[in-house]
């Protein structure tokens, strides 16, 4: 019998043929290898999201290994001295044992919870980026309906993810959540005591915010994020309008390997962020609030950033109790409008956008060129006057503090929310349209006339002028305009590649002129072979 | 290689053989970007190969992950030998947690670092064209897909045969309310049982009036409280003091004279009369907006203020709200002293305590 060599050198081709004759993958991989990625910084908010969702699951899975979610009453003998002896519940006393006697718990929980405020924040300027460039039009409503999902999931997620250690804080937010749905008509009460299983608190909510916060929800966040990315992925990505860029085609880079590698270097990017963040930034240090007890609060009692602006719709509403006198009577609290109403609208309202815009501009075509935001005002107002609204009720979430600190009256802060939710949003509205208009119009005029050079001429009569730069060569009739591209003008002459080359290198020059910068997707503009410093007589090579 | 194509290079172009050893193993990848309607457009190195500029972006590069060996490496280190038990006061256990961030951040960003430096300056820069191939489905396409569908739909028969579709609708719809009910059955919880929505600790039980206690268990005299001081008491039962009775917690306040007789006065005129012992009155804590403990008690003007919304109570009018968002005043205990001259209350809340609901009498 013969001993068969082993080739080394083809065992990878003999392995790759033997998968592909398995399971035919060269061409749907090839294709995948190819599959072309535009690249504008922009286009990496979401990923934010998605990264810091990542981090959010690895550490998660970490503290779910010690963290005990039961409100079975335990006397606290950990090594916190100052809460020991103290009664307190089960989850509350895991949550210290993560914080103090698991070696590297702390950092774990504290980037757990740094991970979700990015996770939240990411989330909205990204959504916020969508909007404002018009990525949401068709065909991609569907994947905008989802976006908007995954803030309310992430909201979801959020609360009952800090609801679980049962601290002073965490107990005072799920009482106001009780109350929040107790004010539901006609069903609240059913539906809270359904809940928590009896009146607040109960024995149980925090197993049940637990199986929520660990299996339920991101299981669904898991559903959603794999469709949003799919989608994309079958759709492809939009692409800023520029040279060679259609609304047929992607221009950008290939995804393997360039794109890949920046991809994978900026999750490094947000993971060492975040576990940066999680060793230097102190963040809900539970200890400090003691364990949940109904008859205990401290002033500043705010919660997440994400769901601060409910608080601060909370606080602007009136006292307008709605009684209906049928029977015993029955009562609307006023506590209903502003958090479950109030966020049904808005969940509506961004759910249906896409729609509602097409509708309004009747436009049923397809869109895979985005637009700058000045070049659609009336979207642009809008989306400023959502962002104002949110940011005085973001704001008010906090008046109490703002009050404090400020030295200003705490009524005093209510009211100016109150009116202010009235007037500062079609005010920004009113801005933002102007804005719009005059960067318009500035574009244009660049087109027309050229580009400011900041170089002043006195005329035979004694008038003086700026010189300005046509963008183009003149035609046969004299004229320089150009069409707007839906694209950045050039305003500044070294957007032109005129001036002096910029120095390159830290420590001493770097002896190559800089390349004048471009929007990635066309050649780089060869430079001038041989350029001049405007001002100094001396020419430098 | 620095490849700038033309026009000659459109699609279009006879495909190449790729195991023609001539061809080089670019043009074979260029030739798969085209059988995937890419055009590779523009392609150039950002970097001379072997050129003093691309040395040292290695040097960078390595020098990045090197930064992450030892960082990590410090990780460990800090991880393990690092005293880290807490301890009270100030001490090396305090640096641990940010240690541990520092290293661990700079290791990741280290690794993120280098990785794109050697992506974004190292990797020759490109321009691709892809088609999107939108509207590519063609009618014929659409009509075929859905004529397979109703031909489905005929094949089942569900049209010819009515019963079918019916009885399967008529068996379906128990079994999907089957699955939902051992959800609904098992979760709901009548809100009013043992009319747990409108008593609370302090209901007599056994004829027996329930006495105030402190935090500690502690029954409390009138002379305990000094004028325009106030006290947070629960009801003297067992566990009276724990989020078992989370709305009995009661703010009782010892009035000032002149309070007192405004206090008294409005109590009167709301049919309250009697609620309040000499000058103390006794408020639930519990906000009836949304429910947190209504707990910063301005002495001078008789404000109570809830820090969650900024509700204001004015105690001296039966606790009815003069700012924010609650619109229910807060529930008034009636209190008066027993024969061993400690507090009770004379009978439970005559109001529902904490947050409003609908069904609210």
């Amino acid at each position: 019998m013969k001993r068969r060599k082993f080739d080394m050198a083809a065992a990878p081709g003999n392995s790759a043929r033997a998968i592909d004759d398995r399971f035919q993958v060269a061409t749907p991989l090839r294709r995948l290898l190819n599959k072309v990625f535009p690249d504008h910084w922009s286009f990496l908010l979401g990923e934010i999201a998605l990264f810091s969702f990542v981090v959010l699951l690895l550490t998660g899975v970490f503290l779910t290994f010690f963290f005990e979610p039961t409100m079975t009453e335990v006397i606290y003998n950990g090594s916190y001295a100052p809460l020991r002896g103290t009664p307190m519940s089960a989850a509350y006393a895991s949550s210290l044992d993560i914080s103090f006697d698991v070696r590297g718990g702390l950092i774990m929980r504290q980037m757990h919870h740094w991970s979700a405020l990015l996770f939240m924040a990411a989330i909205v300027v990204h959504m916020l980026r969508i909007f404002f460039t018009g990525a949401f039009r068709k065909p991609r409503e569907t994947n905008w309906i989802i976006g908007s999902l995954l803030f309310w999931v992430g909201f979801l997620a959020g609360f009952t993810g800090y609801s679980l250690p049962d601290d002073g804080l965490s107990g005072t937010g799920l009482r106001i959540a009780s109350a929040i749905m107790l004010s539901i008509p006609v069903i609240g009460s059913w539906l809270t005591s359904s809940i928590f299983d009896g009146e607040f608190p109960g024995t149980i909510i925090i197993s049940r915010f637990f199986i929520a916060h660990v299996l339920l929800i991101p299981a669904l966040l898991v559903a959603l994020i794999s469709v949003h990315l799919g989608l994309v992925f079958k759709q492809k990505h939009t692409q800023w309008p520029g040279p060679g860029r259609t609304n047929g085609n992607v221009v950008g880079e290939r995804m393997f390997p360039r794109y890949a590698i920046k991809q994978g270097g900026f999750f490094m990017v947000v993971f060492g962020v975040i576990a940066l963040m999680g060793g230097l930034f102190q963040i809900n240090p539970i200890w400090l609030f003691g364990p949940y007890e109904a008859w205990v609060v401290s002033a500043a009692s705010q919660p997440d950033w994400y769901v601060m602006f409910l608080d601060g719709s909370t606080r602007l509403m009136p006292d307008w109790q709605i009684d209906i006198p049928i029977g015993d009577g029955y009562v609307i609290p006023p506590l209903f409008w502003p958090t479950v109403v109030l966020p049904g609208i808005l969940v509506m309202l961004s759910l249906f956008y896409p729609f509602m815009e097409a509708r309004y501009l009747k436009d049923y075509r397809s869109h895979n060129l985005l637009q700058r935001p000045r070049d659609v005002p009336f979207r642009t107002a809008l989306g400023a006057m959502a962002v104002t609204f949110y940011l005085i009720l973001t704001l008010t979430g906090a008046n109490d503090v703002i009050a404090d600190k400020f030295h200003i009256s705490l009524n005093a802060m209510t009211w100016a929310g109150r009116i202010g939710l009235l007037i500062l949003p079609p005010l920004a509205y009113y801005v933002t349209y102007r804005i719009c208009l005059g960067l318009q119009q500035h574009d244009r005029e660049v087109l027309a006339h050229g580009v400011e050079t900041g170089i002043i001429k006195r005329l035979p009569d004694g008038r003086f002028v700026e010189v300005h730069q046509p963008l183009s060569a003149p035609d046969e009739h004299g004229h320089t305009e150009l069409e707007y591209a839906g694209w950045v003008v050039p305003k500044k002459m070294n957007r032109l590649g005129a001036l002096g080359p910029a120095i390159r290198g830290f420590f001493y020059p770097i002896e190559k002129p800089a390349e004048a910068p471009v929007s990635p997707g066309h050649p780089p503009v060869e430079p001038r072979p041989e350029r001049e410093e405007i001002g100094s007589g001396e020419t430098r090579r | 290689m620095s490849t700038q194509t033309g026009q000659s290079t459109r699609p279009g172009q006879e495909p190449i053989d790729v195991n023609d050893p001539q061809v080089s193993r670019f043009d074979i990848v260029r030739e798969g970007a085209r059988r995937d309607d890419i055009e590779i457009v523009h392609y150039e190195h950002q970097v001379a190969p072997g050129s003093k500029a691309e040395r040292r972006l290695v040097r960078t590069v390595a020098g990045f992950f090197l930064l992450t060996g030892l960082a990590a490496t410090a990780f460990l280190v800090i991880y393990i030998w690092w005293p880290w038990e807490y301890q009270p006061g100030r001490g090396g256990d305090k640096l641990f947690t940010p240690l541990l961030g520092v290293t661990l951040g700079v290791a990741l960003l280290g690794i993120g670092f280098g990785i794109l430096t050697w992506g974004k300056k190292l990797l020759p820069k490109e321009v691709s064209i892809q088609d999107r191939h939108e509207g590519a489905v063609s009618t014929e396409d659409r009509t075929i897909t859905g004529q397979t569908m109703l031909y489905m739909a005929d094949e089942l028969g569900v049209r010819r045969r009515p019963l079918l579709g019916m009885s399967l609708l008529a068996g379906l719809v128990p079994v999907g309310a089957v699955a939902a009910a051992p959800l609904v059955g098992g979760l709901i919880s009548d809100p009013h049982k043992n009319n747990q929505m409108m008593t609370t600790g302090f209901s007599p039980q056994e004829g027996q009036k329930i006495r105030l206690v402190r935090e500690d268990g502690r029954p409390i005299r009138p002379a305990d409280i000094s004028a325009g001081g106030q006290i947070t008491v629960f009801p003297g039962v067992e566990h009276g003091v724990s989020n078992r009775y989370a709305d009995s917690p009661t703010l009782l306040i010892h009035l000032r004279d002149a309070d007192a007789e405004d206090s008294r006065r409005n109590n009167e005129r709301e049919g309250h009369g009697g609620y309040m012992w000499g000058n103390y009155a006794a408020f639930s804590k519990i906000c009836t907006h949304a429910g947190c403990p209504a707990s910063l008690y301005e002495q001078q003007t008789n404000r109570l203020l809830c820090p969650c919304h900024q509700s204001q109570f004015l105690i001296t009018d039966n606790a009815k709200p003069i700012f924010g968002p609650a619109s229910r005043r807060l529930p008034q205990l009636p209190i008066e002293v027993d024969a061993e001259g400690y507090f009770v209350a004379k009978s439970d809340y005559t109001e529902p305590v904490g947050p409003d609901f609908w069904e609210r009498p």
